[in-house]
């Protein structure tokens, strides 16, 4: 009951949160001091980045290693990881819009080669990668079990992509909410606000993930009535020989 | 695991021996593509070293993707790989044999190749000897990392597209620890976070290869 | 739970292969250490079903088992180590040797490389041994395939298609083999365009039609 109660609840709470962050982000928090209403990108750009770089990303690479370990094999956890991981490059490329209509009048231009800006767009080709492997095989198991081995590769470039290109250049801000004390940088209404915006971008990727997941189930259900067909007319071929 | 792997890396490295794909036609890609690299810069330009060792480390790039190609084209038709699969090879061993007969040609490539940089885009002697150590390694890592690609990407629709897509943001992070243990070792630098990253890289290659590659080539 | 005295056991089997069914639920039990011919047309399904006998294509659904291995549950790696494969297309490496192809099986499996002189003898490709594999004729080549089997030794060999290509020769060869073979207690399934013609034999003969059994006769 807990379970249907909150399936039912996800979709307007995430929107009554969107809500909430566009009007207290746009209209309610102060300019800042320094970037003025660029600022405000601050309600956006790192919830997007959090659910890109963390939540669906991280999804997909739990999803698969259950898909891959023999105890929890099973298409749902190939589906969700499939889900989750198109969700994720979703993400990732508004994470590198949103970044780069911060970058031009912060920096002077719109791509700078930052070390996080450039990790995110290495961790895009991966997704995009995922996404055309899952197209190159027509076999559910094969592809199942080639996203998955991918997926995970993909999972564990992650830390050395992140070193590797943090050692070669940073541009990008440091902490910018909590201290290493943590203490919070951030006041007032702007740091309510980007909770707020942290957890109603969060729940808005676990809205889209069910979305998606319901329609990749209903895909699967017309392709195996199509199977039947298919065994129907394979058979006939065989009565007409 | 070892004997298999012995096996295997004789058995590609014997055919590559045989065939010489690797002399008469990687080989001549690769200088080609350094000169291409000159031209692309332009005569002022085009022996600056700064750009050197960017260069040579996307042109191993290139050449690592043929070689990847071939590693799976050695494997032949589908009833060859039916009639190997009926061996039972152990797959960690099929893993490490494929990359290191990959290695080996790689490093070929690589040492010919670090001669290039040197005339063509006039890189210090010195530095590129002092580079060496770290161009090998960095080249096993790309080796270990194309041979699992090599797998994911075979047998699909389009191999030889997909594997670029698929291979380049894992070959980034070792193409800018190449780039710059290659720059630090001509100019002047700490060399120690590079070599770290590569070999983090190429052990985790290794631990994910011996893992998990016989999932791959089960499908 | 398969029956020992059945090398081959299939209930319902269908194969898909993306989305379309290669085998279309066949049923078929096929008795130890004997010899039976797949026939059919092109298309009939004849090599899915060797493909899903070695282990070389995974069971859709239905249930079934070849050389003691679930086909569903059990470990395929397994039932490829009992089974050889004789591909209708090259099956070895084309730029090695005869030697060469025959050492490699040999030391991937543990066996000693003095086998290999005896078994080039026995299918006649002694003359022939540093010959590169893709100077070979097609006769060759297939004897070449056999070679590989007679090292392996398996349990169940599974042949393509094997006589396609062959003259009257090479045929009787096929057949002077398979004949020892079954002799010496394996089990041998043939693919064929056509029925065989060595009356000695005495095949069971399958015929597929459609990814079906249309026809069964001993």
């Amino acid at each position: 009951m807990i379970k249907q109660l909150s399936q039912r609840l996800l979709g307007p709470v995430t929107l009554v949160l969107m809500a909430l962050t566009l009007w207290l982000g746009l209209w309610v928090t102060p300019q800042d001091r320094v970037q003025g209403n660029l600022v405000r990108l601050l309600y956006v750009h790192p919830a997007v980045a959090w659910v890109a770089l963390y939540v669906s990303f991280g999804t997909s690479v739990i999803a698969s290693c259950l898909y891959l370990w023999k105890r929890t094999r099973s298409i749902a956890m190939d589906r969700i990881a499939y889900c989750a991981m198109e969700i994720s490059a979703v993400f990732l490329a508004l994470t590198l819009i949103t970044g780069s209509i911060w970058g031009r009048p912060a920096w002077g231009v719109w791509w700078a080669w930052d070390a996080r800006l450039t990790s995110t767009a290495i961790l895009l080709v991966f997704a995009l990668g995922y996404l055309a492997l899952r197209r190159a095989n027509d076999d559910p198991e094969v592809r199942a079990r080639r996203s998955a081995v991918f997926a995970i590769i993909a999972a564990i470039n992650v830390p050395i992509d992140h070193f590797s290109v943090d050692w070669w250049h940073t541009l990008h801000q440091g902490a910018s909410v909590f201290t290493e004390n943590g203490n919070f940088l951030v006041h007032g209404s702007m740091l309510a606000t980007l909770f707020i915006s942290l957890f109603g971008f969060t729940l808005l990727f676990f809205w889209l993930l069910r979305a998606r997941y319901r329609l990749e189930v209903r895909r699967d259900e017309r392709q195996s009535s199509s199977l039947e067909e298919a065994l129907e007319q394979r058979r006939r071929e065989g009565a007409v020989h | 695991m070892i004997r298999i792997a012995l096996l295997v890396a004789g058995k590609d490295l014997r055919i590559e021996r045989r065939s010489r794909v690797l002399l008469w036609q990687v080989l001549p890609f690769g200088v080609m593509a350094l000169v291409l690299c000159g031209l692309a810069l332009g005569p002022n330009h085009a022996g600056n070293s700064s750009a050197g060792p960017g260069l040579f480390y996307l042109v191993m790039l290139l050449v690592t993707l043929l070689m990847i190609n071939r590693s799976q084209v050695i494997e032949g038709s589908p009833g060859t790989r039916a009639s190997v699969a009926t061996l039972g090879l152990d797959p960690a061993g099929v893993f490490l044999g494929k990359a290191l007969a990959l290695a080996v040609e790689l490093w070929l490539m690589s040492i010919v190749l670090l001669g290039g940089a040197v005339l063509l885009l006039h890189t210090q002697f010195s530095g590129t000897l002092k580079a060496l150590p770290s161009v090998l390694v960095i080249v096993t890592a790309l080796a270990a990392a194309g041979t699992l690609y090599g797998a994911l990407s075979g047998g699909g629709q389009g191999p030889a597209t997909l594997l670029p897509v698929l291979s380049f943001p894992a070959f980034a992070p070792l193409l800018i620890a190449g780039e710059r243990s290659y720059f630090d070792a001509l100019h002047g630098g700490a060399l120690w976070q590079w070599w770290l990253i590569s070999l983090v890289a190429l052990a985790a290659y290794l631990a994910i290869g011996i893992l998990l590659y016989g999932v791959l080539e089960e499908s | 739970m398969s029956s020992p005295s059945l090398v081959v056991e299939l209930h319902d089997a269908v194969v898909l292969v993306g989305g379309f069914p290669l085998l279309a639920g066949v049923n078929l039990d096929i008795e130890r250490a004997t010899l039976s011919v797949i026939t059919g047309a092109n298309g009939a399904g004849k090599t899915s079903l060797l493909r899903l006998l070695g282990g070389l294509v995974p069971l859709s659904s239905g249930t079934g088992s070849a050389s003691g291995v679930d086909l569903k549950s059990g470990d395929l790696r397994e039932l490829r180590r009992r089974v050889g494969w004789l591909g209708h297309e090259g099956s070895f490496y084309d730029d090695l040797t005869v030697r060469e192809n025959l050492s490699f099986a040999a030391k991937a499996l543990g066996r000693p490389t003095d086998d290999i002189t005896r078994v080039l003898e026995r299918v006649g490709l002694s003359s022939r041994a540093d010959t590169q594999a893709k100077r070979l004729s097609a006769g060759q080549r297939r004897r070449l395939g056999l070679a590989w089997l007679l090292l392996r030794r398996p349990e169940m060999w599974l042949l393509d298609e094997p006589y396609a290509t062959l003259d009257d020769e090479g045929r009787t060869f096929f057949d002077q083999l398979i004949g020892d073979v079954v002799a010496s207690g394996a089990s041998v399934i043939v693919s064929a365009h056509d029925p065989l013609r060595s009356e000695a034999l005495a095949p069971r003969t399958i015929t597929l039609a459609g990814g079906l059994v249309a026809d069964d006769q001993s």
